[in-house]
């Protein structure tokens, strides 16, 4: 049972990062998977009254608070419209529309969980975080990262011109953790296969150029999505958990991939996506 | 430490302890509707209305809550008496221990989507478990209760 001795709406960042320096604190996201421990916390710090609840847009970027929600993520129309839904899909089935009303962006990838929707989804754009102290880092890299006691203030997705992506997941049951999920992306100068709840924290590999001009030539065939993603899977490392066992996740890492791309594919046929949309 | 909220329209003013979950505080504020059920943030039956969203209030803090809106079923009676109707005739309440969760968060559906789909339907209701049902009979009720509200059946529906 989770066993708070002291509340703590923070005025600032600086005194968030501050209060956040002790062992016994905690800062609090949706609080639905902390809820679930049994920790025992010093401090709760509350970033609440800090104006980290919204998802701001201009020509180049989205720039989405930390404490913004999952259902507002969800809603938002500049981001639907950048991903073609993609986005949407990828968080639609998460429990359901009171936990998502609750659980935060910030806390969904401050805690790198291995069962993320959102990581996968969010790792397959050209996406940072802002840390109060480090500053600004590729989403990339803050998964590979030492946790440390930084707090995340905001989640940039920069828009890239020719942006098109596809979410997948296969879940046992809906609104369960997904066995394994995995985004396909493309812009204008690369693209990504993405996989996760591996369950470990999402990961992404570059598209080969080979594939990207396939795709955006409109010439990739079933066969050769499905030879791609057999290479691709040999080096996604995947795991056994009660949902399901690393062979079949490794196998579903093919099948979700083949479909991705194929889907990828029409996509890139029909429009010009991304920034320009 | 010292909170108040408006619980279904009443000032209330509490000492909480830090840790004190939303669900507890209202429970003991007479809302009986508000259950326990999981634990885990899946279920639904903890369901409260909170500044005009649906959130399990098993996850909230109370503390959290100060200075905010909650509603419970026991301040929208008419609401849910009216709706509840429709899904008793479906026979679709059974045991009937999902139904004030199921009931609040249909509501706040239908107040942020006055006349949606079967789809619609069902990804908001989602996350309200039930394990009687299969949600067919709750789905034909909230159907027929749209129906009705929308001007589309002449029939009286519900337990009328």
């Amino acid at each position: 049972m989770l066993k708070i001795k002291e509340y703590a709406r923070p005025e600032s960042l600086a005194q968030a990062y501050e209060w956040n320096q002790k062992k016994s604190s905690c800062v609090i996201g949706g609080m639905l998977w902390l809820k679930m421990s049994h920790k025992n916390v010093g401090m709760a710090i509350d970033l609440s009254g800090l104006g980290l609840d919204r998802i701001r847009e201009d020509g180049e970027n989205f720039r989405v608070g930390a404490m913004v929600t999952l259902r507002e993520l969800e809603l938002h129309q500049g981001l639907d419209r950048y991903t073609e839904g993609a986005l949407g899909a990828a968080l639609r089935d998460i429990v359901g529309v009171q936990f998502r009303n609750l659980a935060t962006a910030g806390g969904s990838v401050f805690g790198r969980f291995g069962f993320s929707d959102v990581l996968t989804v969010l790792l397959a754009m050209d996406t940072y975080v802002k840390l109060y102290r480090a500053g600004e880092i590729p989403l990339g890299d803050f998964l590979t990262r030492k946790r440390d006691r930084d707090i995340l203030e905001e989640i940039r997705i920069r828009k890239q011109p020719g942006f098109h992506m596809v979410y997948q997941a296969h879940r046992n049951s809906r609104t369960d953790f997904p066995v394994l999920n995995g985004a396909v992306s493309l812009e204008e100068t690369g693209g990504k296969l993405v996989f996760g709840a591996r369950p470990l924290a999402a990961m992404a590999l570059p598209m080969e150029e080979s594939l990207r001009q396939k795709i955006l030539g409109g010439t990739l065939t079933e066969a050769e999505a499905a030879a791609c993603m057999n290479a691709a899977a040999e080096q996604v490392p995947v795991g056994s958990n009660m949902r399901g066992s690393r062979e079949y996740r490794s196998h579903l890492a093919r099948v979700l991939g083949r479909r991705g791309l194929m889907e990828l594919q029409k996509l890139a046929s029909a429009g010009k996506g991304g920034a320009e949309l | 430490m010292k909170i108040q909220m408006k619980l279904n329209g009443k000032n209330i003013q509490e000492e909480i302890r830090p840790d004190m979950l939303l669900l507890d505080l209202v429970r003991s504020h007479g809302c009986a509707s508000v259950k326990r059920g999981c634990e885990t943030s899946n279920c639904g039956l903890c369901t409260v209305i909170l500044n005009g969203k649906p959130v399990l209030s098993c996850s909230v803090l109370a503390a959290r809550a100060d200075g905010a809106a909650v509603e419970t079923l026991e301040g929208l009676q008419e609401e849910a008496a009216e709706l509840g109707a429709f899904i008793a005739d479906q026979g679709a309440e059974q045991c009937g221990f999902c139904n004030p969760g199921y009931i609040l968060n249909a509501i706040a559906l239908f107040r942020e989507n006055p006349d949606p789909s079967d789809q619609e339907i069902l990804e908001y209701l989602a996350g309200n478990l039930c394990r009687c049902s299969g949600y067919e009979g709750q789905l034909r009720g909230l159907r027929n209760f749209l129906e009705q509200k929308h001007g589309r059946s002449g029939k009286k529906g519900g337990l009328q």
